[in-house]
This record gives C-alpha cells, sequence and structure tokens, in this order.
C-alpha cells in the first residue's frame, strides 16, 4: 500500500462520488420520470446496505456469538424505531457485554 | 438579501447541521479506526473521509484497498453504492433559488448526503427555495464532524484496548440495521429487496470458487440484482410515495416542535 496507490484509489472514490452529486445539479432540471429507474433508485440504498451487513457482521468482532448478540440488540431495537446512534451504541454495549460475560463465565 | 437576513440564514443552515454533524462523528470514528487497522495510514483515512463525505461508499471503498482491488472495481464499486445521490441532487435542482448558478451547484454539491438532504428538504417545504447562503451554513458541521470523527478514529484506534475495539466494530453495521429495518418492516417491497440482497450475498460468501469474487463486486451484484428485482415486482407505487412524504412530515414536525409551535 504505496502513498501513491492511496491517493489514487481516494481520488477514483472521491471523484466517481462528486460526480455523482454534481451532474444531475448542473444538467438536469426534468424529473425523472420511467417508473422502473425511479424504483430502482428508491431500493438502492436497502439492497446494498443488506448485502454490506450479512454476513460480513458475524465477523466484525472476536466472536460469532458477541457479533450474534449484537445484532439481535440492533435489529429489535431498530424494530421500534430508535435512531440511528441509539441502535449503534446499543449494539456496542450489547458486544462489549457478552465478551465480558463470555471471559468472566 | 439584506446583510441581518443573510447571517440569519446562515445560522440556520448552521444549526440545522449542528446534529447532523454530531451523529456522524461516531460513524466515521469507526471509519477511521478500520482504516487504520486494516493497515492504512491515518492521513490517507482522513483525506478520504474529507473528500468523500459519504459513509456506506467510503467503508466499501476500504475494502477495495485492503483488497488491493483494481481502479475499475473501485469506481463501480462507488458509483452503485452512491448511486442514491444522483437522485437526491436531482430533487434538490427542482428546489433551488434562481441565485443558484452552476459554481454555486458544483459548491452545494459536495455536501449532497442522505442527513443534509433530508433536512434541507424540510426546510424547502411548501414550495419555499433554498438559498446559497443556508445551504453553506447548513453544510460546515457535517464536513467538520465528518472529518473531525475520522482524526480521532485513526489515531485513537492505537491507544484503545482490544475490548472496546472489538464492541466498536459493530457500531456502522448497527447503524446499517436501523436504516434499513424500519422500512423493511413498513413495507413487504423493501423487506423483500433486503432479504435477495442478503441471499446473494451470503451464497457469495460462502460457495466454494464463488467466495473468491472481491466484496466490491459482490455488492455491486447484489445492490443491482437485488433493486431490479424489487424495481420489477413492485414498482414504485403511491406507498413509496408516500413514505416519503411522511418522513419530510416527521422532520418538519421536528423542526417545528422546536420553535414551540408544532400542531401535528
Amino acid at each position: 500500500m504505496t502513498a501513491e496507490h492511496l491517493l489514487i484509489y481516494t481520488a477514483v472514490m472521491a471523484g466517481v462520488t462528486y460526480l455523482i452529486r454534481v451532474l444531475p445539479l448542473v444538467l438536469f432540471r426534468n424529473e425523472i420520470k420511467s417508473p422502473f429507474v425511479k424504483s430502482f433508485l428508491y431500493y438502492i440504498p436497502y439492497a446494498v446496505l443488506g448485502a454490506m451487513t450479512i454476513p460480513a457482521v458475524f465477523t466484525a468482532t472476536h466472536s460469532i456469538i458477541s457479533a450474534c448478540v449484537g445484532l439481535a440488540v440492533a435489529v429489535i431495537m431498530a424494530w421500534h424505531r430508535k435512531g440511528l446512534l441509539p441502535v449503534a451504541v446499543a449494539a456496542c454495549v450489547a458486544v462489549f457485554v457478552t465478551e465480558w460475560l463470555m471471559r468472566v463465565i | 438579501m439584506t446583510p441581518e437576513e443573510k447571517r440569519s440564514a446562515f445560522r440556520t443552515g448552521f444549526f440545522d447541521g449542528l446534529p447532523i454533524g454530531l451523529g456522524y462523528i461516531s460513524v466515521s470514528f469507526t471509519f477511521g479506526m478500520m482504516a487504520v487497522e486494516k493497515g492504512m495510514p491515518a492521513w490517507a483515512a482522513i483525506l478520504i473521509s474529507f473528500t468523500n463525505l459519504t459513509s456506506a461508499g467510503q467503508f466499501a471503498g476500504l475494502d477495495v484497498i485492503a483488497a488491493s482491488g483494481s481502479m475499475i472495481e473501485m469506481a463501480l464499486v462507488q458509483l452503485v453504492i452512491n448511486l442514491r445521490y444522483a437522485l437526491m441532487s436531482l430533487s434538490w435542482s427542482q428546489r433551488l433559488h434562481p441565485e443558484f448558478n452552476w459554481v454555486k451547484r458544483m459548491i452545494i454539491a459536495f455536501a449532497d448526503t442522505d442527513e443534509v438532504f433530508a433536512v434541507s428538504s424540510a426546510r424547502a417545504a411548501g414550495g419555499k427555495k433554498l438559498r446559497f447562503i443556508y445551504m453553506i451554513g447548513l453544510m460546515i458541521m457535517p464536513i467538520v464532524g465528518w472529518t473531525g470523527g475520522t482524526v480521532i478514529g485513526a489515531l485513537a484506534s492505537a491507544i484503545l484496548p482490544d475490548v472496546v475495539r472489538s464492541a466498536l466494530g459493530l457500531a456502522i453495521y448497527g447503524m446499517f440495521i436501523a436504516i434499513i429495518v424500519p422500512p423493511a418492516r413498513d413495507h413487504r417491497s423493501v423487506a423483500v429487496v433486503v432479504l435477495a440482497a442478503v441471499a446473494v450475498s451470503c451464497l457469495f460468501h460462502f460457495t466454494p470458487i464463488l467466495n473468491r469474487l472481491s466484496s466490491g463486486f459482490v455488492i455491486i451484484i447484489c445492490g443491482v440484482g437485488a433493486s431490479a428485482l424489487g424495481a420489477w415486482l413492485f414498482p414504485l407505487t403511491e406507498e413509496a410515495a408516500d413514505t416519503e412524504i411522511e418522513l419530510n412530515d416527521e422532520i418538519k414536525c421536528a423542526e417545528e416542535k422546536k420553535g414551540d409551535r408544532c400542531d401535528c
């Protein structure tokens, strides 16, 4: 991982992300009409986040057990419509407590 | 606008952006920490956060870098994951005051994130037009919070005890869950799309041969596949449109509560 490589990666990331944001603002003024494209864009974030979360979440902590407990806590909290921060904090605390219990028992 | 009006619009934007910036700190903290753990120097993590200002895209980018993926892969990953910003920018373009020339549009485009978009949309409710000075005020704290959180995460990673780092590893996923679950609970279409994406993601992770594909491409395949399935099975109807309106109403309601004149 040389500095040069990292700079090119960063430039590609930032460049693509910025182009996505800026092109519609400068070029288009009309609303998207196609129901398929509209729906596709609507579903994209959920599909991407789902795929990024599972199965990666199971190896995000030191043990799969604590990851499962953390995930369960997050899902239950999110189901009850708690905000982003409370859900994330509760999941972290659940992992911390589970791993502590696993060491003690 | 008089100088007083300008100052007031700037202040309004700044304080609208304050909670967003504070919320960003914890997520970008995790990003800085994970980047350093994957062997990246702190300066690179900070530079990425400052120039990208996006969560899911940066975390996926981290995987591509860690796996020494190609630049094409990196570009495609960012394109797919961040495509939603195009929709938000499109929506913004209908709500800008005529004072927005292309230079001003290029400046605010940088800060087009889910949260900044949501708050500014609430301000533009009822056909009001967004002013440039308000947008500048709104952009400041999200950028400061996102970059600053990465600085803290990247530098603190080395001194944090192992158990704390393990626990913080779940923060970003907790956040993703908080974004996915409520709409999946309300709309079967979203639930189906998420489950399809998860199923394909697991298929690629656990099947021999398929699991050699890099995680970036897997995300692209899952994202495009599941969303296309959703768009084909459940084309956007009134139902989905209503969700967006509900969301905006909630924000508007929260805004009004601040001013002690909420009647909703």
